[in-house]
């Protein structure tokens, strides 16, 4: 359970989270909300990226704002980038190995190539250069690295941007096994609301750096707020 | 090509990891270049060869060292001339000072160099592209001033072992087994080969993979968990180290060393021939060692062109690289030759007008 209180952080006048308080309990939870909203603000004070000016953030006991941002890997955050940011100069294996891992040697091994199997499904070459492989793929890579190394908080950003319609519905099928595989807890933040709700069975909206909704996620979709704040109406209706 | 779908298991996977064709083929090359270097050439070389090489060997290991910088982890340095300074400096020092074996004195002054350069350089850690480049330049400057009243020891007593009335100065001293020009040049390749190796074995373990991702993504790397300060501290002290030892081969190399042979313009030389040579690859460094120690060497005994004009020279070169070829000589070349090659195969034989050479040839240019 990861339990966010009061968090605010201002980037000179703008407040991008406006005194956000808010709790993921555990399996797969959605964070929605319009562009702007503070989504990848809230992931990045999560990594360790941006201070916030005031709030906490207790996971399982511990405030991770207070480690420094590479400790927090350690202690299990895993998160992947809007844009894509696996490293071209190295195999999809050395990629994922690149993450911390409280595992040594075979055992190290062993999971590296069982998080590449487990995202990739056959698609993903462990020696193979990320450089030569598609957009999709090095998309897949990061994930891989989001679930080696025994995770404990993931935070998966717009992971299905940019992905073709069959690598979707794949990309579905294991964000939703990711809590019985790994037993981490993920946030989600994509705009494919169909993709958030096959695989979250709560979702969070933000809007403006508030929090206007949270819950299970259909009865989170159906909110009026929500649909007049980010959905559209028209959409959401059919 | 590798079976993607085949095996599973990891003990299947890591016979997946097994070298390929082009590995092979590469090690055939290096093997065949290292035996080429240590038994084939000493015999027929003249004795102004030999020193050449000798320099040779040793400038690749300075290369090695800024390359890694450069292109492992995206630091650039024209601070390695001070480091080499350092390195030889110390190493003369421990040479005169002290009866101890070459070899530790090698290491000795690896280390100390490593010390020192790590120590000197952790302010500028938090520096990167142009700034890192000006402080590590002043540095250079600053090295050279001091060596500038300090001197080279040369046999004195006290802390800096300079005496400037000597008439005779005593030689410095070699190791017993490598006291000619054509053993200390192979002893020189091996220490080379050794330093080689000492940063391949890096750049094969999790160091390696932490440098590659600092040098394309900081954020990719602290969400790994990457220590991006730490694994950069510790490029230095590796870069700092060969760097240190590859000025205690010079000090042998050279047995007399003077202030005025390492003119600041070396630092910027330096980082022209990597950048040259191929900053991304070993290969590379040992191309930028040649074009920093050959070249000039040669062009000098063959057409007596002038030290000077080698930095308009390596100007255009490095212009010719950033636009045409950023991964270097050794990512180039091959290519090149690659290219040569299809066009002569084409001459030769020119395909037939069928739609299975037609699919072949659009496979080849894909």
């Amino acid at each position: 359970m990861i339990e966010i209180t009061d968090l605010t952080v201002r980037y000179g006048g703008v407040t991008s989270l406006d005194g956000l308080s808010v709790t993921f309990e555990a399996g797969t939870c959605g964070l929605i909300g319009p562009n702007g909203a503070g989504k990848t603000t809230f992931f990045n004070v999560l990594s360790g990226f941006v201070r916030p000016a005031s709030g906490s953030a207790q996971a399982f006991g511990d405030d991770l704002l207070k480690m420094p941002h590479y400790r927090r890997a350690r202690w299990g955050v895993r998160r992947t980038f809007q844009t894509e940011q696996a490293i071209e100069g190295l195999t999809v294996y050395d990629n994922v190995a690149m993450v911390h891992s409280p595992l040594r040697g075979a055992a190290r091994r062993a999971d590296v190539l069982a998080a590449i199997e487990f995202v990739g499904g056959g698609r993903l070459d462990p020696d193979a250069r990320v450089g030569t492989l598609g957009a999709g793929q090095r998309r897949f890579v990061e994930v891989a690295r989001a679930v080696a190394g025994k995770p404990r908080l993931i935070l998966l950003d717009e992971p299905a941007a940019g992905l073709p319609e069959g690598e979707t519905a794949h990309l579905t099928s294991v964000i939703k096994s990711i809590p019985e595989q790994s037993g981490a807890l993920t946030i989600l933040v994509d705009h494919d609301m169909s993709l958030v709700s096959a695989v979250c069975e709560t979702t969070a909206v933000l809007d403006f750096g508030k929090l206007i909704a949270s819950g299970p996620t259909a009865a989170v979709l159906r909110d009026e707020n929500v649909m007049r704040a980010y959905l559209g109406t028209a959409e959401v209706s059919t | 090509m590798i079976d993607t779908a085949g095996p599973k298991s990891p003990a299947a996977a890591s016979l997946m990891r097994r070298p390929d064709r082009g590995t092979l083929t590469r090690a055939t090359v290096i093997t065949a270049a290292l035996l080429l270097a240590l038994f084939a050439l000493p015999p027929i070389m003249t004795g102004y060869y030999t020193d050449t090489m000798t320099q040779v060997a040793i400038y690749c290991i300075v290369t090695l060292g800024l390359g890694l910088l450069v292109g492992r982890v995206g630091m650039y340095s024209l601070g390695q001339l001070a480091v080499l300074i350092i390195g030889a400096w110390t190493a003369a020092r421990l040479l005169f000072g002290t009866g101890q074996p070459f070899i530790l004195v090698l290491i000795e002054a690896g280390l100390v160099t490593m010390i020192i350069g790590s120590l000197i350089t952790l302010p500028a850690l938090r520096l990167r592209g142009l700034y890192l480049a000006l402080i590590t330049l002043m540095l250079s400057g600053a090295v050279t001033v001091v060596l500038a009243t300090l001197n080279f020891p040369n046999g004195g007593s006290g802390f800096s072992g300079y005496n400037g009335s000597f008439l005779h100065i005593p030689q410095i001293r070699r190791p017993s087994f490598a006291g000619t020009d054509p053993a200390y040049y192979r002893f020189s390749v091996i220490v080379a080969i050794v330093m080689f190796l000492l940063v391949f074995a890096h750049l094969r373990a999790r160091p390696g993979r932490a440098w590659a991702s600092i040098r394309q993504s900081e954020a990719a790397s602290l969400a790994a968990g990457i220590n991006t300060t730490f694994y950069k501290l510790w490029a230095m002290a590796l870069a700092s180290f060969v760097t240190g030892v590859a000025g205690a081969l010079l000090a042998g190399a050279d047995r007399e060393l003077f202030s005025i042979d390492f003119p600041i313009q070396n630092s910027i030389t330096l980082l022209a021939v990597v950048l040259m040579g191929g900053a991304f690859s070993l290969v590379g460094a040992v191309i930028a060692g040649f074009l920093q120690a050959f070249l000039p060497a040669f062009l000098y005994q063959v057409w007596g062109v002038p030290n000077d004009w080698l930095i308009i020279l390596f100007g255009v070169g490095v212009m010719q690289v950033l636009a045409t070829a950023p991964g270097g000589i050794a990512d180039q070349f091959p290519k090149d030759m690659k290219r040569l090659y299809r066009f002569i195969r084409r001459r030769v034989r020119p395909p037939a007008p069928s739609p299975a050479s037609a699919s072949a040839k659009g496979g080849e240019t894909a």
